[in-house]
């Protein structure tokens, strides 16, 4: 049997993405990777919290940060992660397009929140003239925030590489791991968010 | 396959096998070339040091050059010399103990090899581009972040890109023990330096990331004017020891713990013994793992945490020593009553248990938080961490080298040298260190590059400058046995030690798909388990069928020369923005790479039943 018939057989598995042993791998893998961001995560947590506080004179978080539009943002990414568990769901019952689709609707919802977090520093440098360089705080916000931004483009453009490569070619046993782990990935990043909202923006704003 | 087209190649073709090699045991001599390279190089930075201390006010070096000096050699020693020694030793064996053909990703494998060595060499290339980083291994802020010139930024993207690659090898090996391991290899089963190389790769997942955003907060301090630990910004320079002891004190585990292995294993081969307290000893492994997370704040008692951070800290750093004790009595009653055979890995062996429960007691001695105030940055300090890093790690690769040389060149180390460059170095050892805890007592401060004359230091440190040479000598010597053994050095055949686990069930040096049929294991030590019975080898798991192979790839060379490049951009965009351009182009290799990674699909080769049936014939 050649390869080309082990990764597409002609009944797919329930779970495509660990049906081979490099599946199986790569699904482990990135959960111990995860465990790792998780600590990456937990030390920029950590420092914003030492720093939080240590404007050097500039403006203080409750002055600075309004929740309308972080709710949104929050909205578009909570939705985002939602739409990615429907991309699995067609995954697993191996319906490519739908797959393809909810993919689609994740990225767009992505490309949203980074177009307000964009927004966002642009309006906090030129209104507020809170910068990187202005005050401990501000170099902690936008290192925590930015890597956090930073994973969003990252896992939007890997997301759209795998969508774009398999477009023709549909589904199979090679593929389903790494479209498993991308919106895994996916997750990851917006549990982040879910902290950043919390510690950053609510205890920011009290 | 066969022997002869691989003798008869070009060095080309040979060079250009080992650039794009995915294969575990190739990547593990890599690791090996590598990280015995950096070693001479840390090891001829502590001898310039010790011959400045030679005597007092003595001018070998000037100040600047001394503070470069210790710096390079603890973090070359650390991360350059001790960490890929150790991933030697892992490439080399794990897969084969647990009965695997392969790590269960060789592709990221070989990338962090060659991030590894690509960090290694862009730090290095500070010696020649205007000074290398001198604000210690430990580059505390704001001494590191207020340090001129580069060296420091040539410290924080070395460390940065060789920290990816060893994460990357952590990742690597959990997977492959979790999900590689052959039919009736429990975890219960796994032999000892497997079971520490799992810990280890699991303290390397947790601590490293730690240290990556330390990095990053102090890069972006020194070269994009944030103010993480600029107090003039309200930043706190605390914040830089925190991140870098919660990474730096599991560092410290994860390179002991599989010298804790290698010793298990070394131990039970020579003593024709199954490891005493088995069960208790990963307990302890286990144990040492979780406590090892809970104790960075020993090495910051005088920052001033207060009375109640550094009682809790004080208590939980002197708990380790339960299960470090647990681990020294069972070896002692793994001897006990064996047919103990006493060659150079089992003198390495040894040698640790006298010279590592020293390095303990200090360490328990400075782990009382209230005498650590006397004791802190003196030569007491050095001591302590020189006796547990040399004592236990060192000692632990010179052992697992001359046990596992024969499974990785085909070769038997020469005994006769071997134990020459035990004994000089042993002694060269505890001449250097030993004095060193009295030097440190007498109040040596350490990191100064004089001291005066007729402090009660003079002798001491003269005693200690010629152990150094020693030890040097030793080294020399095992490199000398390096060259004579692989030019006339006896040949080894699957099992020359009368073995016990599954990496001395198949040739040596093993084929590159390791086992042709996958073993059946029935217990722990499952070759001693078969050759009690009277069988000669391992019992097949499988019929003969053909074996899956991954592809080479150049890819993880050039992905680590592309964050090389990068890395020249980021330090010199601080002077011109113009470099920045080396960081476009750097990071477009980089994710270029990856996209073609990701991109082109590797669906790997496969070898057939008749192939491996005539490579048995044969």
């Amino acid at each position: 049997m050649s390869e080309h018939d082990v990764l597409n057989p002609k009944v797919m598995p329930h779970d495509p993405e660990r049906a081979t042993l490099e599946g199986k791998n790569k699904f482990l893998g990135f959960w111990f990777f995860l465990g790792g961001e998780t600590v990456l995560f937990a030390s920029l947590f950590g420092t914003y919290l030492a720093l939080r506080n240590s404007t050097n004179g500039g403006m203080a978080s409750n002055e600075l940060f309004g929740l309308e539009l972080v709710f949104i943002m929050t909205m578009f990414l909570l939705t985002s992660s939602l739409t990615s568990v429907y991309a699995m769901y067609h995954m697993k019952n191996n319906d490519f397009k739908k797959m393809q689709l909810w993919l689609g609707i994740t990225v767009a919802l992505g490309f949203a929140f980074l177009a307000c977090e964009l927004y966002e520093f642009y309006h906090y440098i030129h209104e507020y003239e809170f910068t990187f360089r202005s005050s401990a705080f501000g170099s902690a916000f936008y290192t925590l925030v930015g890597f956090h931004g930073g994973h969003v483009v990252f896992g939007l453009m890997w997301i759209l590489a795998l969508m774009f490569r398999n477009a023709k070619r549909g589904l199979n046993l090679y593929n389903a791991p790494k479209f498993y782990v991308a919106s895994l990935y996916w997750h990851f990043i917006d549990v982040v968010w879910v902290f950043i909202f919390t510690v950053v923006y609510l205890m920011g704003v009290l | 396959m066969s022997n002869s087209i691989a003798q008869n190649r070009s060095f080309g073709a040979a060079m250009w096998d080992y650039l794009t090699t995915v294969d575990h045991k190739k990547i593990g001599i890599m690791y090996l070339v590598a990280g015995g390279f950096f070693f001479l190089l840390g090891g001829l930075e502590a001898m310039a040091i010790r011959w400045q201390l030679i005597k007092p006010e003595n001018d070998f070096v000037s100040a600047g050059f001394y503070n470069e000096l210790i710096t390079m050699h603890g973090t070359t020693m650390i991360f350059l010399a001790a960490m890929p020694l150790i991933f030697a030793l892992m490439n080399a064996v794990v897969p084969l103990q647990i009965g695997a053909r392969d790590v269960a990703f060789p592709f990221l494998n070989s990338l962090g090899f060659w991030l590894f060595l690509f960090g290694g060499i862009l730090l290095n290339c500070s010696w020649f581009l205007g000074g290398a980083p001198d604000a210690g291994w430990t580059a505390y802020a704001p001494l590191s972040t207020i340090s001129p010139g580069e060296g420091v930024d040539f410290y924080v993207l070395g460390l940065q890109i060789s920290g990816a690659g060893t994460l990357i090898g952590g990742i690597n090996f959990l997977v492959t023990i979790v999900n590689m391991r052959a039919p009736g290899m429990t975890y219960m089963r796994m032999p000892l330096f497997t079971w520490t190389a799992f810990i280890t790769s699991t303290l390397i997942l947790f601590a490293f990331p730690a240290l990556t955003v330390g990095l990053f907060l102090m890069m972006f301090d020194r070269l994009f004017g944030s103010g993480f630990f600029d107090a003039s910004m309200g930043g706190n320079s605390v914040i830089w020891e925190h991140l870098f002891w919660i990474f730096g004190h599991p560092e410290v585990y994860i390179l002991i713990l599989p010298a804790f292995g290698v010793f298990s294993d070394v131990f039970s081969t020579f003593s024709k013994k199954r490891l005493f307290g088995y069960t208790a000893m990963v307990f302890a492994t286990v144990l040492i793992g979780f406590l090892g997370f809970m104790v960075w704040a020993h090495h910051m008692f005088t920052v001033g945490l207060g009375p109640a951070a550094n009682s809790i800290f004080a208590v939980a750093t002197m708990a380790i020593a339960v299960p470090t004790g647990i681990k020294i009595f069972n070896w002692l009653f793994t001897l006990w009553g064996g047919n103990i055979k006493i060659n150079s890995a089992m003198l390495w062996a040894l040698g640790f248990i006298p010279s590592f429960t020293l390095g303990g007691m200090t360490g328990v001695m400075l782990a009382a938080a209230s005498a650590d105030y006397q004791y802190h940055d003196s030569y007491f300090v050095v001591a302590h961490f020189h006796y547990v890093i040399v004592g236990g790690v060192v000692f632990g690769i010179f052992s697992g080298l001359h046990y596992w040389w024969p499974k990785m060149f085909g070769r038997i180390l020469d005994e006769t040298l071997g134990k020459i460059t035990f004994w000089t170095f042993f002694v060269g050892f505890h001449l250097t260190f030993f004095i060193q805890h009295f030097l440190g007592l007498m109040g040596m401060p350490r990191r100064y590059w004089v001291y005066l004359e007729d402090q009660g230091l003079d002798f001491g440190n003269l005693i200690s400058t010629i152990g150094a040479f020693f030890m040097a000598i030793g080294a020399i010597v095992f490199l000398y046995n390096v060259v004579i053994t692989s030019i006339k050095g006896e040949k080894a055949g699957a099992d020359p030690w009368d073995g016990r686990t599954l990496e001395w069930s198949i040739p040596s040096p093993p084929p590159h798909y390791n086992f042709t049929q996958t073993p059946l294991v029935r217990g722990l030590d499952p070759l001693w388990i078969e050759k009690s019975e009277g069988r000669k080898g391992m019992t097949p798991a499988e019929p003969l069928s053909d074996i899956h192979m991954p592809n080479g790839s150049i890819l993880p060379f050039v992905m680590s020369l592309g964050l090389f490049i990068a890395g020249f951009g980021f330090i010199y965009q601080k002077y011109d923005l113009a470099w920045l351009s080396l960081v476009f182009i750097g990071m477009g290799i980089l994710l270029g790479s990856m996209l073609i990674r990701s991109l082109k699909d590797d669906l790997g080769y496969h070898i057939h039943k008749e192939d491996l049936e005539k490579e048995a014939r044969k």
